[in-house]
C-alpha cells in the first residue's frame, strides 16, 4: 500500500511540475532573470504549494502517520555553513541550467540525451558527497 | 492568466503531493533527499517507497510527453560540458545542504524551518545572481 500511495503522489508531483512550467528550464531561467524580461509566473507555484501545505502540514502533523508510527521531520535546527555552501552551489547549478532534481526526473521522459547527462551527474555529484562526508 | 492560475494549480497538486506523504508515511518530500538515497544505499525494503516515488515521477512524465507535448517544447541549447558541470554541483549541492526546491522550499517553508527559509533564500538569490551574470558578463 505504502508503495502505491507514494507511486501516486509521485504521478501528482509530475503533474504539478509539468502543469506549473516547473519543468521547463526556459521559464525556470526566465524567472531567476530579475533583471531582464522577468517571468514571474512561477513565484505562484510556490505560493500555492507553501499555502497549500501551511494549511495542511497543520492538521497533518497533529496526528500519526497511515503507515508510520511517527512523523520522520528533520530535527537539525542550527545553521551551519554547510547549508549555506550546498545551497550556494545548488542556485549555481540551478542558475546555469533551469532544472533541479525533481524536473530532471520528469524531463527524462523527453528523452533528451542532456537530461539523461544531466540526471547521471547530479547522481554522480551526490554520490561524490556522501563519499567525502 | 496562464501566467498565475496554471501555476498556481500546479503548486498545489505539489502541495497535495508532499502533504500526501506527510499524512501516509510521514515524511518529507525532498526529491533530492529520496533520490539520493534511492541510488546510494542498499537497504531496498525502507527504499521501496521512494524508487516508488520515483518511477511515478518518471513514468507520468513519459506519459505526459505523449499527452501534454506543449509542456516540454524547449531545447537545451548549453553544451554537454556545462550540463555535466550543472548536474554535478545540483548533486554535490543539494545533497550538502541537505534539501532542494522540494525539501527546503515546499516543505520547509510550511514547516517554519529558520534552515530551509535561508537554504530557499539562498539558492533563489544565487540563482538569481548566475543569470544575472550570464547575461551580463557572458
Amino acid at each position: 500500500m505504502k508503495i502505491v500511495v507514494s507511486f501516486i503522489a509521485g504521478a501528482i508531483f509530475s503533474v504539478g511540475l509539468s502543469v506549473s512550467g516547473m519543468i521547463n528550464p526556459n521559464i525556470v531561467i526566465g524567472f531567476l532573470d530579475i533583471f531582464g524580461e522577468w517571468n514571474y509566473s512561477l513565484a505562484f507555484v510556490m505560493c500555492g504549494a507553501v499555502i497549500f501545505n501551511l494549511i495542511s502540514f497543520r492538521f497533518i502533523l497533529k496526528r500519526t502517520p497511515i503507515f508510520n508510527s511517527q512523523h520522520l521531520i528533520p530535527s537539525k535546527k542550527d545553521i551551519d555553513k554547510n547549508l549555506i555552501i550546498g545551497s550556494a552551489l545548488f542556485g549555481i547549478g540551478w542558475g546555469v541550467l533551469g532544472i533541479c532534481p525533481g524536473p530532471g526526473l520528469v524531463n527524462l521522459g523527453t528523452l533528451d540525451p542532456k537530461i539523461f547527462v544531466f540526471v547521471l551527474a547530479m547522481a554522480l555529484g551526490m554520490i561524490i558527497q556522501k563519499r567525502i562526508s | 492568466m496562464e501566467k498565475i492560475i496554471l501555476p498556481l494549480f500546479g503548486g498545489v497538486l505539489i502541495g497535495l503531493s508532499s502533504s500526501i506523504i506527510l499524512y501516509f508515511l510521514g515524511r518529507i518530500t525532498g526529491i533530492s533527499g529520496i533520490f539520493a538515497s534511492a541510488i546510494t544505499s542498499i537497504d531496498f525494503k525502507e527504499n521501496a517507497w521512494k524508487w516508488a516515488f520515483i518511477a511515478g515521477l518518471i513514468i507520468t512524465g513519459i506519459i505526459l510527453t505523449y499527452t501534454n507535448p506543449n509542456y516540454f517544447q524547449y531545447t537545451i541549447d548549453k553544451s554537454y560540458l556545462t550540463v555535466i558541470s550543472a548536474g554535478l554541483i545540483v548533486g554535490f549541492g543539494t545533497r550538502l545542504g541537505s534539501g532542494c526546491t522540494s525539501g527546503h522550499g515546499v516543505c520547509g517553508i510550511p514547516r517554519l524551518s529558520a534552515r530551509s527559509i535561508l537554504a530557499t533564500l539562498t539558492f533563489m538569490l544565487i540563482g538569481i545572481i548566475t543569470v544575472a551574470i550570464q547575461r551580463f558578463f557572458l
